[in-house]
Protein backbone atom coordinates (compact mmCIF):
# COMPACT_ATOMS: atom_id res chain seq x y z
CA UNK A 1 0.00 0.00 0.00
CA UNK A 2 2.71 2.10 1.13
CA UNK A 3 4.62 2.69 -2.69
CA UNK A 4 0.42 3.03 -4.26
CA UNK A 5 0.16 6.33 -2.21
CA UNK A 6 3.52 7.86 -3.24
CA UNK A 7 2.55 7.18 -6.48
CA UNK A 8 -0.63 8.65 -5.91
CA UNK A 9 0.84 12.09 -4.11
CA UNK A 10 3.54 12.71 -6.72
CA UNK A 11 0.94 12.44 -9.62
CA UNK A 12 -0.94 15.40 -7.49
CA UNK A 13 2.22 17.31 -7.72
CA UNK A 14 2.51 16.83 -11.34
CA UNK A 15 -1.00 17.47 -11.65
CA UNK A 16 -0.33 20.97 -10.03
CA UNK A 17 2.61 22.09 -12.42
CA UNK A 18 0.05 21.56 -15.67
CA UNK A 19 -2.32 24.09 -16.47
CA UNK A 20 -5.97 21.79 -15.96
CA UNK A 21 -7.05 23.08 -18.85
CA UNK A 22 -5.08 21.38 -20.86
CA UNK A 23 -3.97 18.17 -19.34
CA UNK A 24 -6.43 15.87 -17.38
CA UNK A 25 -6.07 13.05 -15.17
CA UNK A 26 -7.54 9.49 -15.96
CA UNK A 27 -10.23 8.56 -13.34
CA UNK A 28 -9.74 4.98 -14.63
CA UNK A 29 -5.83 4.50 -14.75
CA UNK A 30 -4.19 7.74 -13.20
CA UNK A 31 -2.24 8.83 -16.47
CA UNK A 32 -1.92 12.09 -17.50
CA UNK A 33 -4.04 12.82 -20.60
CA UNK A 34 -3.76 15.84 -23.21
CA UNK A 35 -7.31 17.28 -23.46
CA UNK A 36 -7.34 17.49 -26.66
CA UNK A 37 -6.49 14.26 -27.55
CA UNK A 38 -9.26 13.23 -24.93
CA UNK A 39 -11.65 15.56 -26.99
CA UNK A 40 -10.62 14.14 -30.09
CA UNK A 41 -10.92 10.28 -28.96
CA UNK A 42 -14.95 11.29 -27.42
CA UNK A 43 -14.18 11.58 -23.98
CA UNK A 44 -12.74 8.18 -23.67
CA UNK A 45 -9.35 7.51 -22.33
CA UNK A 46 -6.46 5.79 -25.00
CA UNK A 47 -4.95 3.80 -22.50
CA UNK A 48 -7.54 2.27 -20.69
CA UNK A 49 -10.85 3.11 -22.17
CA UNK A 50 -12.79 4.97 -19.02
CA UNK A 51 -15.08 7.11 -20.15
CA UNK A 52 -15.48 10.70 -18.84
CA UNK A 53 -18.54 12.17 -18.62
CA UNK A 54 -19.56 14.30 -21.61
CA UNK A 55 -22.01 16.76 -22.11
CA UNK A 56 -25.54 16.98 -24.08
CA UNK A 57 -24.10 18.90 -26.57
CA UNK A 58 -21.19 16.61 -26.98
CA UNK A 59 -23.46 13.50 -27.92
CA UNK A 60 -25.09 15.83 -30.30
CA UNK A 61 -22.18 15.99 -31.96
CA UNK A 62 -21.41 12.83 -31.61
CA UNK A 63 -24.53 10.77 -32.52
CA UNK A 64 -25.79 13.47 -35.50
CA UNK A 65 -24.52 14.30 -39.15
CA UNK A 66 -25.20 17.88 -38.09
CA UNK A 67 -25.33 18.13 -34.23
CA UNK A 68 -28.78 18.80 -33.25
CA UNK A 69 -30.35 20.59 -36.39
CA UNK A 70 -33.22 21.54 -34.90
CA UNK A 71 -33.95 21.97 -30.53
CA UNK A 72 -37.13 21.55 -29.29
CA UNK A 73 -39.20 23.16 -26.19
CA UNK A 74 -36.05 24.78 -24.95
CA UNK A 75 -37.97 26.92 -23.00
CA UNK A 76 -39.91 24.57 -20.44
CA UNK A 77 -38.93 25.45 -17.14
CA UNK A 78 -40.48 23.97 -13.59
CA UNK A 79 -42.70 25.74 -11.80
CA UNK A 80 -41.88 24.29 -8.32
CA UNK A 81 -45.52 23.26 -8.04
CA UNK A 82 -45.37 21.81 -4.36
CA UNK A 83 -43.09 25.26 -3.51
CA UNK A 84 -40.69 22.53 -2.15
CA UNK A 85 -39.23 23.96 1.30
CA UNK A 86 -36.04 21.63 1.56
CA UNK A 87 -33.16 22.65 3.37
CA UNK A 88 -32.29 24.93 0.29
CA UNK A 89 -35.69 25.47 -1.54
CA UNK A 90 -36.10 24.21 -4.70
CA UNK A 91 -36.56 26.94 -6.81
CA UNK A 92 -33.73 28.64 -5.63
CA UNK A 93 -31.25 25.43 -6.65
CA UNK A 94 -33.20 25.59 -9.58
CA UNK A 95 -32.09 29.17 -10.65
CA UNK A 96 -28.60 28.32 -9.45
CA UNK A 97 -28.68 25.30 -12.14
CA UNK A 98 -29.94 27.32 -14.77
CA UNK A 99 -26.90 29.98 -14.28
CA UNK A 100 -24.45 27.26 -13.92
CA UNK A 101 -24.78 27.79 -17.87
CA UNK A 102 -24.78 24.43 -20.55
CA UNK A 103 -28.57 22.88 -20.69
CA UNK A 104 -31.68 24.70 -19.55
CA UNK A 105 -32.64 21.69 -18.01
CA UNK A 106 -32.05 17.94 -17.15
CA UNK A 107 -32.65 16.95 -20.96
CA UNK A 108 -32.04 18.84 -24.40
CA UNK A 109 -34.22 17.29 -27.52
CA UNK A 110 -34.27 17.73 -30.91
CA UNK A 111 -33.84 16.81 -34.50
CA UNK A 112 -30.75 15.43 -36.90
CA UNK A 113 -29.53 13.14 -38.90
CA UNK A 114 -27.80 9.51 -38.57
CA UNK A 115 -25.67 8.43 -41.74
CA UNK A 116 -28.62 10.57 -43.87
CA UNK A 117 -31.36 9.26 -41.78
CA UNK A 118 -33.77 11.43 -40.16
CA UNK A 119 -34.38 10.95 -36.55
CA UNK A 120 -35.71 12.44 -32.92
CA UNK A 121 -32.78 12.63 -30.59
CA UNK A 122 -33.19 13.51 -26.74
CA UNK A 123 -29.84 13.22 -24.62
CA UNK A 124 -30.06 13.91 -20.76
CA UNK A 125 -27.53 16.59 -18.60
CA UNK A 126 -26.21 14.81 -15.37
CA UNK A 127 -24.67 18.19 -14.26
CA UNK A 128 -28.42 19.50 -13.98
CA UNK A 129 -29.84 18.53 -10.45
CA UNK A 130 -28.41 15.17 -10.94
CA UNK A 131 -30.51 14.52 -14.49
CA UNK A 132 -33.51 14.09 -12.35
CA UNK A 133 -36.51 13.69 -13.92
CA UNK A 134 -39.27 16.00 -13.26
CA UNK A 135 -42.59 17.73 -14.95
CA UNK A 136 -39.91 19.60 -17.96
CA UNK A 137 -37.83 16.15 -18.33
CA UNK A 138 -40.77 14.46 -18.80
CA UNK A 139 -42.97 16.99 -21.04
CA UNK A 140 -39.98 16.99 -23.41
CA UNK A 141 -39.56 13.29 -23.33
CA UNK A 142 -43.01 12.52 -24.23
CA UNK A 143 -43.12 15.37 -26.79
CA UNK A 144 -40.13 14.23 -28.80
CA UNK A 145 -41.69 10.68 -28.75
CA UNK A 146 -44.67 12.00 -30.20
CA UNK A 147 -42.90 13.63 -32.62
CA UNK A 148 -41.30 10.44 -33.46
CA UNK A 149 -44.77 9.42 -34.26
CA UNK A 150 -45.59 12.74 -36.14
CA UNK A 151 -42.81 12.35 -38.67
CA UNK A 152 -42.59 8.87 -38.54
CA UNK A 153 -39.26 8.94 -37.01
CA UNK A 154 -36.64 6.43 -35.08
CA UNK A 155 -36.08 7.53 -31.31
CA UNK A 156 -33.08 7.82 -29.70
CA UNK A 157 -32.53 8.97 -26.21
CA UNK A 158 -28.94 8.83 -24.64
CA UNK A 159 -29.98 8.70 -20.59
CA UNK A 160 -27.94 9.78 -17.42
CA UNK A 161 -29.69 10.26 -14.51
CA UNK A 162 -29.58 10.07 -10.31
CA UNK A 163 -33.72 9.20 -11.21
CA UNK A 164 -37.17 11.38 -10.39
CA UNK A 165 -36.75 14.79 -9.05
CA UNK A 166 -38.37 14.59 -5.49
CA UNK A 167 -38.81 18.13 -5.23
CA UNK A 168 -41.67 17.84 -7.36
CA UNK A 169 -42.82 15.16 -5.46
CA UNK A 170 -45.25 12.43 -6.76
CA UNK A 171 -46.05 14.38 -9.82
CA UNK A 172 -42.09 13.54 -11.18
CA UNK A 173 -43.26 10.23 -10.03
CA UNK A 174 -46.04 10.41 -12.55
CA UNK A 175 -43.26 11.25 -15.37
CA UNK A 176 -42.41 8.42 -15.26
CA UNK A 177 -45.98 6.85 -16.85
CA UNK A 178 -46.21 9.77 -19.43
CA UNK A 179 -42.91 9.02 -20.59
CA UNK A 180 -43.70 5.27 -21.23
CA UNK A 181 -46.94 5.89 -22.37
CA UNK A 182 -45.55 8.00 -24.79
CA UNK A 183 -43.51 5.11 -25.79
CA UNK A 184 -46.18 2.63 -25.78
CA UNK A 185 -47.89 4.59 -28.91
CA UNK A 186 -43.99 4.74 -30.99
CA UNK A 187 -44.30 0.86 -30.03
CA UNK A 188 -47.77 0.99 -31.36
CA UNK A 189 -46.84 1.91 -34.67
CA UNK A 190 -43.72 -0.41 -34.85
CA UNK A 191 -41.28 2.99 -34.91
CA UNK A 192 -37.93 2.08 -33.39
CA UNK A 193 -36.31 3.36 -30.31
CA UNK A 194 -33.03 3.11 -29.15
CA UNK A 195 -31.68 3.83 -25.66
CA UNK A 196 -28.65 4.42 -25.01
CA UNK A 197 -27.52 4.18 -21.12
CA UNK A 198 -24.43 6.72 -20.01
CA UNK A 199 -23.11 6.59 -16.38
CA UNK A 200 -24.94 6.83 -14.31
CA UNK A 201 -29.00 5.72 -15.08
CA UNK A 202 -30.90 4.91 -12.04
CA UNK A 203 -34.12 5.00 -10.17
CA UNK A 204 -37.43 6.56 -12.04
CA UNK A 205 -35.26 7.11 -15.58
CA UNK A 206 -34.29 3.42 -15.48
CA UNK A 207 -37.79 2.18 -14.43
CA UNK A 208 -39.11 4.33 -16.92
CA UNK A 209 -38.35 5.62 -20.51
CA UNK A 210 -34.36 4.05 -20.09
CA UNK A 211 -34.67 0.65 -19.96
CA UNK A 212 -38.02 0.65 -22.64
CA UNK A 213 -35.50 1.01 -26.00
CA UNK A 214 -36.48 -1.86 -28.80
CA UNK A 215 -32.66 -1.88 -28.41
CA UNK A 216 -31.02 -0.84 -25.31
CA UNK A 217 -27.00 -0.07 -25.79
CA UNK A 218 -24.52 0.68 -22.61
CA UNK A 219 -21.70 2.60 -22.10
CA UNK A 220 -18.76 0.49 -21.02
CA UNK A 221 -18.48 0.62 -17.17
CA UNK A 222 -21.68 2.78 -16.63
CA UNK A 223 -23.69 2.10 -13.73
CA UNK A 224 -26.90 1.42 -14.40
CA UNK A 225 -29.72 0.02 -11.96
CA UNK A 226 -32.91 0.45 -10.28
CA UNK A 227 -31.44 1.60 -6.81
CA UNK A 228 -29.03 3.20 -5.71
CA UNK A 229 -25.94 0.94 -4.28
CA UNK A 230 -26.12 2.60 -0.99
CA UNK A 231 -29.64 1.88 -0.52
CA UNK A 232 -29.03 -1.50 -1.70
CA UNK A 233 -26.51 -1.70 1.02
CA UNK A 234 -28.61 -0.42 3.30
CA UNK A 235 -31.18 -2.34 2.99
CA UNK A 236 -29.48 -5.88 2.35
CA UNK A 237 -26.48 -4.77 5.14
CA UNK A 238 -23.68 -5.98 3.39
CA UNK A 239 -21.25 -4.88 0.32
CA UNK A 240 -21.91 -5.07 -3.28
CA UNK A 241 -19.94 -7.29 -5.07
CA UNK A 242 -17.34 -5.12 -7.64
CA UNK A 243 -19.07 -4.61 -10.69
CA UNK A 244 -22.46 -5.19 -9.57
CA UNK A 245 -24.80 -2.64 -11.63
CA UNK A 246 -21.93 -1.88 -13.92
CA UNK A 247 -23.23 -2.09 -17.75
CA UNK A 248 -21.19 -5.49 -18.06
CA UNK A 249 -23.26 -6.90 -15.25
CA UNK A 250 -26.52 -6.13 -17.21
CA UNK A 251 -25.39 -7.27 -20.18
CA UNK A 252 -24.30 -11.02 -18.52
CA UNK A 253 -27.40 -11.00 -17.06
CA UNK A 254 -29.81 -9.89 -20.06
CA UNK A 255 -30.52 -6.04 -19.03
CA UNK A 256 -29.12 -4.83 -22.58
CA UNK A 257 -28.19 -5.89 -25.78
CA UNK A 258 -24.77 -4.19 -26.54
CA UNK A 259 -22.38 -2.76 -24.41
CA UNK A 260 -20.56 -0.11 -27.05
CA UNK A 261 -17.69 1.89 -26.65
CA UNK A 262 -18.58 5.69 -27.26
CA UNK A 263 -16.48 6.13 -30.53
CA UNK A 264 -18.42 3.25 -32.12
CA UNK A 265 -21.72 4.38 -30.78
CA UNK A 266 -22.81 6.02 -33.76
CA UNK A 267 -21.58 3.60 -36.30
CA UNK A 268 -23.62 0.74 -34.54
CA UNK A 269 -26.64 3.00 -34.19
CA UNK A 270 -26.66 3.33 -37.71
CA UNK A 271 -26.31 0.18 -38.73
CA UNK A 272 -29.37 -0.84 -36.12
CA UNK A 273 -31.61 1.80 -37.70
CA UNK A 274 -30.87 0.19 -41.30
CA UNK A 275 -31.59 -3.32 -40.19
CA UNK A 276 -35.09 -1.95 -38.58
CA UNK A 277 -36.33 0.31 -41.00
CA UNK A 278 -33.39 0.83 -43.73
CA UNK B 1 -56.96 -4.36 21.62
CA UNK B 2 -56.00 -1.47 19.35
CA UNK B 3 -52.74 -0.04 20.38
CA UNK B 4 -52.86 3.54 20.19
CA UNK B 5 -49.74 5.81 18.85
CA UNK B 6 -48.71 9.41 20.23
CA UNK B 7 -51.35 11.28 18.84
CA UNK B 8 -54.12 9.34 19.82
CA UNK B 9 -53.02 9.70 23.37
CA UNK B 10 -56.35 11.67 24.48
CA UNK B 11 -58.45 8.84 22.96
CA UNK B 12 -56.48 5.88 24.55
CA UNK B 13 -57.28 7.70 27.63
CA UNK B 14 -61.28 7.96 26.68
CA UNK B 15 -61.10 4.06 25.42
CA UNK B 16 -59.38 3.18 28.89
CA UNK B 17 -61.98 4.86 31.27
CA UNK B 18 -64.85 3.60 28.83
CA UNK B 19 -63.18 -0.09 29.78
CA UNK B 20 -62.77 1.05 33.59
CA UNK B 21 -66.61 2.19 33.18
CA UNK B 22 -67.67 -1.17 31.70
CA UNK B 23 -65.73 -3.63 33.88
CA UNK B 24 -66.84 -1.10 36.78
CA UNK B 25 -70.99 -1.60 36.09
CA UNK B 26 -70.27 -5.76 35.65
CA UNK B 27 -68.58 -5.97 38.74
CA UNK B 28 -70.47 -4.14 40.82
CA UNK B 29 -74.25 -3.54 39.12
CA UNK B 30 -73.85 0.23 38.49
CA UNK B 31 -75.97 1.86 35.76
CA UNK B 32 -72.98 3.76 33.99
CA UNK B 33 -75.04 3.88 30.96
CA UNK B 34 -75.32 7.73 30.84
CA UNK B 35 -71.65 8.07 31.66
CA UNK B 36 -70.56 5.84 28.71
CA UNK B 37 -73.29 7.31 26.03
CA UNK B 38 -71.24 10.43 27.25
CA UNK B 39 -67.58 9.34 27.10
CA UNK B 40 -68.31 7.99 23.63
CA UNK B 41 -69.99 10.58 22.09
CA UNK B 42 -66.77 12.59 23.20
CA UNK B 43 -64.74 9.58 21.90
CA UNK B 44 -66.36 9.85 18.27
CA UNK B 45 -65.57 13.57 18.87
CA UNK B 46 -61.77 13.28 19.50
CA UNK B 47 -61.47 10.59 16.62
CA UNK B 48 -62.99 13.01 14.17
CA UNK B 49 -60.77 16.06 15.53
CA UNK B 50 -57.53 14.06 15.58
CA UNK B 51 -57.48 13.00 12.08
CA UNK B 52 -58.57 16.85 10.98
CA UNK B 53 -55.61 18.32 12.76
CA UNK B 54 -53.18 15.35 11.71
CA UNK B 55 -50.01 16.56 10.11
CA UNK B 56 -48.50 14.71 7.21
CA UNK B 57 -46.08 12.65 8.81
CA UNK B 58 -49.27 11.59 11.47
CA UNK B 59 -51.03 10.07 8.33
CA UNK B 60 -48.06 8.17 6.90
CA UNK B 61 -48.58 6.43 10.44
CA UNK B 62 -51.91 5.55 10.16
CA UNK B 63 -50.97 4.67 6.51
CA UNK B 64 -48.60 2.01 7.94
CA UNK B 65 -50.88 1.46 11.21
CA UNK B 66 -50.47 -1.88 12.85
CA UNK B 67 -53.58 -3.09 12.75
CA UNK B 68 -55.01 -0.65 9.33
CA UNK B 69 -56.67 -3.45 6.78
CA UNK B 70 -54.58 -5.03 4.55
CA UNK B 71 -55.24 -6.16 0.59
CA UNK B 72 -56.47 -10.02 1.57
CA UNK B 73 -58.29 -7.90 4.18
CA UNK B 74 -60.34 -5.98 2.18
CA UNK B 75 -60.83 -8.57 -0.27
CA UNK B 76 -62.55 -10.54 1.33
CA UNK B 77 -64.99 -8.08 2.39
CA UNK B 78 -65.34 -6.71 -0.92
CA UNK B 79 -65.36 -9.26 -3.87
CA UNK B 80 -65.96 -13.07 -3.64
CA UNK B 81 -65.30 -15.88 -5.34
CA UNK B 82 -61.36 -15.44 -5.56
CA UNK B 83 -59.47 -17.87 -7.36
CA UNK B 84 -55.93 -17.14 -6.06
CA UNK B 85 -53.70 -17.86 -9.56
CA UNK B 86 -49.52 -18.12 -8.83
CA UNK B 87 -46.13 -17.17 -10.72
CA UNK B 88 -44.69 -14.96 -13.53
CA UNK B 89 -43.87 -18.29 -15.55
CA UNK B 90 -40.34 -17.61 -16.00
CA UNK B 91 -38.42 -17.14 -12.54
CA UNK B 92 -40.83 -17.78 -9.28
CA UNK B 93 -44.00 -16.97 -7.42
CA UNK B 94 -44.04 -13.79 -6.11
CA UNK B 95 -46.04 -13.52 -2.58
CA UNK B 96 -45.51 -10.00 -2.23
CA UNK B 97 -48.41 -9.51 -4.65
CA UNK B 98 -51.58 -11.68 -4.84
CA UNK B 99 -53.59 -11.67 -8.18
CA UNK B 100 -56.15 -14.21 -9.05
CA UNK B 101 -59.51 -14.19 -10.40
CA UNK B 102 -62.37 -12.41 -8.09
CA UNK B 103 -66.11 -11.16 -7.99
CA UNK B 104 -67.07 -7.63 -7.71
CA UNK B 105 -71.52 -8.28 -7.18
CA UNK B 106 -71.11 -10.72 -9.21
CA UNK B 107 -69.13 -9.92 -12.19
CA UNK B 108 -65.97 -11.34 -13.01
CA UNK B 109 -62.54 -9.49 -13.03
CA UNK B 110 -58.86 -9.77 -11.74
CA UNK B 111 -57.27 -8.55 -8.87
CA UNK B 112 -53.66 -7.75 -8.37
CA UNK B 113 -52.69 -6.47 -4.70
CA UNK B 114 -49.71 -5.85 -3.42
CA UNK B 115 -50.33 -7.81 0.21
CA UNK B 116 -48.43 -6.99 3.69
CA UNK B 117 -47.97 -9.39 6.73
CA UNK B 118 -49.15 -8.88 10.26
CA UNK B 119 -46.40 -10.53 11.92
CA UNK B 120 -42.43 -11.46 11.09
CA UNK B 121 -43.89 -14.81 9.72
CA UNK B 122 -46.04 -12.95 7.32
CA UNK B 123 -43.28 -10.66 6.62
CA UNK B 124 -40.83 -13.04 5.84
CA UNK B 125 -43.11 -14.76 3.39
CA UNK B 126 -44.05 -11.24 2.19
CA UNK B 127 -41.18 -9.26 1.93
CA UNK B 128 -43.74 -6.32 3.56
CA UNK B 129 -45.22 -5.94 0.58
CA UNK B 130 -41.77 -5.08 -1.40
CA UNK B 131 -42.40 -6.87 -4.91
CA UNK B 132 -39.46 -8.14 -7.38
CA UNK B 133 -38.95 -8.27 -11.12
CA UNK B 134 -41.41 -11.39 -11.30
CA UNK B 135 -44.22 -9.99 -9.09
CA UNK B 136 -44.17 -7.18 -11.54
CA UNK B 137 -44.17 -9.95 -14.29
CA UNK B 138 -46.66 -12.49 -13.01
CA UNK B 139 -49.08 -9.20 -12.58
CA UNK B 140 -48.79 -8.15 -16.40
CA UNK B 141 -49.27 -11.86 -17.07
CA UNK B 142 -52.62 -11.71 -15.04
CA UNK B 143 -53.62 -7.82 -17.18
CA UNK B 144 -53.03 -9.75 -20.42
CA UNK B 145 -55.36 -12.58 -19.15
CA UNK B 146 -58.07 -10.03 -18.28
CA UNK B 147 -57.50 -8.18 -21.75
CA UNK B 148 -57.60 -11.73 -23.28
CA UNK B 149 -61.21 -12.36 -21.44
CA UNK B 150 -62.64 -9.02 -21.85
CA UNK B 151 -62.53 -8.58 -18.21
CA UNK B 152 -61.38 -5.69 -16.07
CA UNK B 153 -58.40 -5.24 -13.88
CA UNK B 154 -58.45 -4.21 -10.02
CA UNK B 155 -55.55 -3.05 -8.87
CA UNK B 156 -54.87 -2.58 -4.66
CA UNK B 157 -51.72 -0.86 -4.06
CA UNK B 158 -50.15 -0.88 -0.69
CA UNK B 159 -46.25 -0.98 -0.82
CA UNK B 160 -43.28 0.74 0.84
CA UNK B 161 -41.32 0.29 -2.62
CA UNK B 162 -39.93 -1.85 -5.05
CA UNK B 163 -37.82 -4.37 -3.38
CA UNK B 164 -33.73 -2.80 -3.66
CA UNK B 165 -31.58 -5.77 -3.57
CA UNK B 166 -29.20 -8.03 -5.19
CA UNK B 167 -31.62 -10.63 -7.28
CA UNK B 168 -33.71 -7.83 -7.79
CA UNK B 169 -31.53 -5.25 -9.91
CA UNK B 170 -29.99 -8.88 -11.38
CA UNK B 171 -33.58 -10.03 -12.73
CA UNK B 172 -34.39 -6.60 -14.15
CA UNK B 173 -36.20 -4.69 -11.34
CA UNK B 174 -35.91 -1.51 -13.53
CA UNK B 175 -36.97 -3.36 -16.66
CA UNK B 176 -39.91 -5.04 -15.06
CA UNK B 177 -41.36 -1.69 -13.63
CA UNK B 178 -40.72 0.43 -16.95
CA UNK B 179 -42.58 -2.61 -19.01
CA UNK B 180 -45.64 -2.43 -17.20
CA UNK B 181 -45.60 1.28 -17.34
CA UNK B 182 -45.96 0.73 -21.26
CA UNK B 183 -47.70 -2.37 -21.13
CA UNK B 184 -50.98 -0.76 -18.79
CA UNK B 185 -51.10 2.16 -21.15
CA UNK B 186 -52.11 0.05 -23.83
CA UNK B 187 -54.24 -2.93 -22.26
CA UNK B 188 -57.77 -2.66 -23.52
CA UNK B 189 -59.60 -3.54 -21.22
CA UNK B 190 -60.23 -0.93 -17.97
CA UNK B 191 -57.57 -0.58 -15.38
CA UNK B 192 -58.78 0.95 -12.04
CA UNK B 193 -56.64 1.54 -8.79
CA UNK B 194 -57.46 1.40 -5.38
CA UNK B 195 -54.55 3.06 -3.28
CA UNK B 196 -55.20 1.60 0.64
CA UNK B 197 -52.10 2.23 2.58
CA UNK B 198 -48.61 3.20 1.44
CA UNK B 199 -48.19 4.06 -2.19
CA UNK B 200 -44.57 3.67 -2.21
CA UNK B 201 -42.69 5.34 -5.73
CA UNK B 202 -42.31 3.06 -8.13
CA UNK B 203 -43.30 0.04 -6.80
CA UNK B 204 -46.45 1.59 -6.32
CA UNK B 205 -46.63 2.90 -10.03
CA UNK B 206 -45.38 -0.49 -11.21
CA UNK B 207 -49.24 -1.24 -11.01
CA UNK B 208 -51.21 1.73 -11.20
CA UNK B 209 -51.30 3.36 -14.68
CA UNK B 210 -54.81 3.26 -14.52
CA UNK B 211 -58.32 4.69 -16.09
CA UNK B 212 -59.17 5.57 -12.35
CA UNK B 213 -57.34 6.11 -9.46
CA UNK B 214 -58.94 5.91 -5.74
CA UNK B 215 -57.96 6.32 -2.91
CA UNK B 216 -58.25 5.79 0.85
CA UNK B 217 -58.64 8.86 3.22
CA UNK B 218 -55.36 8.48 4.63
CA UNK B 219 -53.52 6.43 2.35
CA UNK B 220 -49.99 7.75 1.09
CA UNK B 221 -48.80 8.01 -2.55
CA UNK B 222 -44.95 9.71 -3.03
CA UNK B 223 -41.93 10.02 -4.93
CA UNK B 224 -40.27 8.53 -1.92
CA UNK B 225 -40.61 7.83 1.63
CA UNK B 226 -40.13 10.66 4.17
CA UNK B 227 -37.33 8.74 5.87
CA UNK B 228 -35.31 8.54 2.44
CA UNK B 229 -36.03 12.48 1.50
CA UNK B 230 -35.33 13.66 5.21
CA UNK B 231 -31.94 11.59 4.83
CA UNK B 232 -31.13 13.03 1.15
CA UNK B 233 -31.77 16.34 1.46
CA UNK B 234 -32.15 17.11 5.41
CA UNK B 235 -28.79 14.58 5.42
CA UNK B 236 -30.48 13.49 8.67
CA UNK B 237 -32.70 10.86 9.78
CA UNK B 238 -34.18 12.84 12.75
CA UNK B 239 -38.25 12.91 13.27
CA UNK B 240 -38.34 16.46 13.02
CA UNK B 241 -36.42 15.93 9.10
CA UNK B 242 -38.74 12.95 8.64
CA UNK B 243 -41.95 15.38 9.39
CA UNK B 244 -40.56 18.26 7.47
CA UNK B 245 -39.74 15.96 4.76
CA UNK B 246 -43.38 14.45 4.65
CA UNK B 247 -45.11 17.95 4.41
CA UNK B 248 -42.82 19.17 1.49
CA UNK B 249 -43.59 16.06 -0.08
CA UNK B 250 -47.18 16.62 -0.58
CA UNK B 251 -48.17 13.00 -0.44
CA UNK B 252 -51.40 12.79 1.18
CA UNK B 253 -54.51 12.01 -0.40
CA UNK B 254 -56.01 15.46 -0.36
CA UNK B 255 -52.57 16.70 -1.75
CA UNK B 256 -53.08 13.86 -4.32
CA UNK B 257 -56.62 14.77 -5.51
CA UNK B 258 -55.86 18.45 -5.73
CA UNK B 259 -52.17 17.64 -7.92
CA UNK B 260 -54.58 15.84 -10.06
CA UNK B 261 -53.01 12.57 -9.85
CA UNK B 262 -55.40 10.47 -8.46
CA UNK B 263 -59.19 10.99 -8.96
CA UNK B 264 -60.80 10.31 -6.42
CA UNK B 265 -60.64 10.40 -2.04
CA UNK B 266 -62.65 7.42 -0.08
CA UNK B 267 -63.67 8.83 3.46
CA UNK B 268 -62.55 6.30 6.47
CA UNK B 269 -64.33 5.53 8.75
CA UNK B 270 -63.80 7.73 12.42
CA UNK B 271 -60.31 7.02 13.78
CA UNK B 272 -59.31 5.63 10.72
CA UNK B 273 -59.60 2.34 8.36
CA UNK B 274 -58.18 0.83 11.50
CA UNK B 275 -61.07 1.37 13.59
CA UNK B 276 -63.57 -0.06 11.45
CA UNK B 277 -62.50 -3.03 8.69
CA UNK B 278 -66.04 -3.70 7.83
CA UNK B 279 -66.93 0.03 7.13
CA UNK B 280 -63.84 0.60 4.79
CA UNK B 281 -64.54 -1.91 2.91
CA UNK B 282 -67.95 -1.12 2.37
CA UNK B 283 -67.06 2.71 0.72
CA UNK B 284 -64.33 1.04 -1.15
CA UNK B 285 -66.66 -1.35 -2.56
CA UNK B 286 -69.24 1.28 -3.59
CA UNK B 287 -66.23 2.98 -5.05
CA UNK B 288 -64.90 0.24 -7.36
CA UNK B 289 -68.69 -0.51 -8.28
CA UNK B 290 -69.36 3.02 -9.05
CA UNK B 291 -65.86 3.65 -11.27
CA UNK B 292 -66.17 0.91 -12.81
CA UNK B 293 -69.58 1.05 -13.91
CA UNK B 294 -68.88 4.31 -15.51
CA UNK B 295 -65.78 3.34 -17.11
CA UNK B 296 -67.84 0.17 -18.61
CA UNK B 297 -69.85 2.69 -21.09
CA UNK B 298 -66.34 3.48 -22.71
CA UNK B 299 -65.15 1.96 -26.37
CA UNK B 300 -61.84 0.66 -25.90
CA UNK B 301 -60.11 3.48 -28.40
CA UNK B 302 -61.71 5.85 -25.76
CA UNK B 303 -60.59 4.01 -22.84
CA UNK B 304 -57.19 4.48 -24.26
CA UNK B 305 -57.11 7.75 -25.65
CA UNK B 306 -58.18 8.86 -21.92
CA UNK B 307 -56.00 6.71 -20.32
CA UNK B 308 -53.19 8.49 -22.24
CA UNK B 309 -54.75 12.01 -21.78
CA UNK B 310 -54.51 11.44 -18.25
CA UNK B 311 -51.03 11.02 -17.60
CA UNK B 312 -49.91 13.17 -20.72
CA UNK B 313 -51.27 16.06 -18.78
CA UNK B 314 -49.91 15.19 -15.22
CA UNK B 315 -47.05 17.20 -14.10
CA UNK B 316 -46.95 21.57 -14.29
CA UNK B 317 -44.07 23.51 -16.20
CA UNK B 318 -44.07 27.40 -17.51
CA UNK B 319 -43.65 27.97 -21.44
CA UNK B 320 -45.23 25.87 -24.45
ZN1 LIG C 1 -7.24 5.74 -18.36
Amino acid sequence: MAWFRKEKKKLVKQKRELPADVWKKCDGCGEIIYREKLNENAGVCGKCGYHFRIGPADYARLLLDDALEKEYDSELRSVDPLEFVGPTPYAERYERAIKKGGTKEAVLTGAGHVEGMPVQFGVMDFGFIGGSMGSVVGEKIARVAERALDEKNPLIIVSASGGARMMEGVLSLMQMAKTSSALGRMHRSRLPYISILTHPTTGGVTASFAMLGDVIIAEPGALIGFAGPRVIEQTIGQELPDGFQRAEFLLEHGMVDIVVARPELKPTVSRLLQHMVG
Amino acid sequence: MASHQDFERSIGDVVARIGQLKELASERGLDVEAELKKLEARLEELRTETLESLTPMERVKIARHQQRPHSLDMMERVFTDFVELHGDRAFRDDPAVVCGWARLDGRSLMVIAQQKGRNTKENLKRNFAMMHPEGYRKALRMMRMAEKYGRPVITIIDTPAAYPGIGAEERGQAEAIARNLLEMSLIEVPILAAVIGEGGSGGALGLSVADRIVMLEYAIYSVISPEGCASILWKENTEEARSKAASALKLTAPDLLFLGVIDEVIGEPPGGAHEDWDATATALKESLTRNLADLDKRSVADLLDGRYAKYRKMGAWDGD
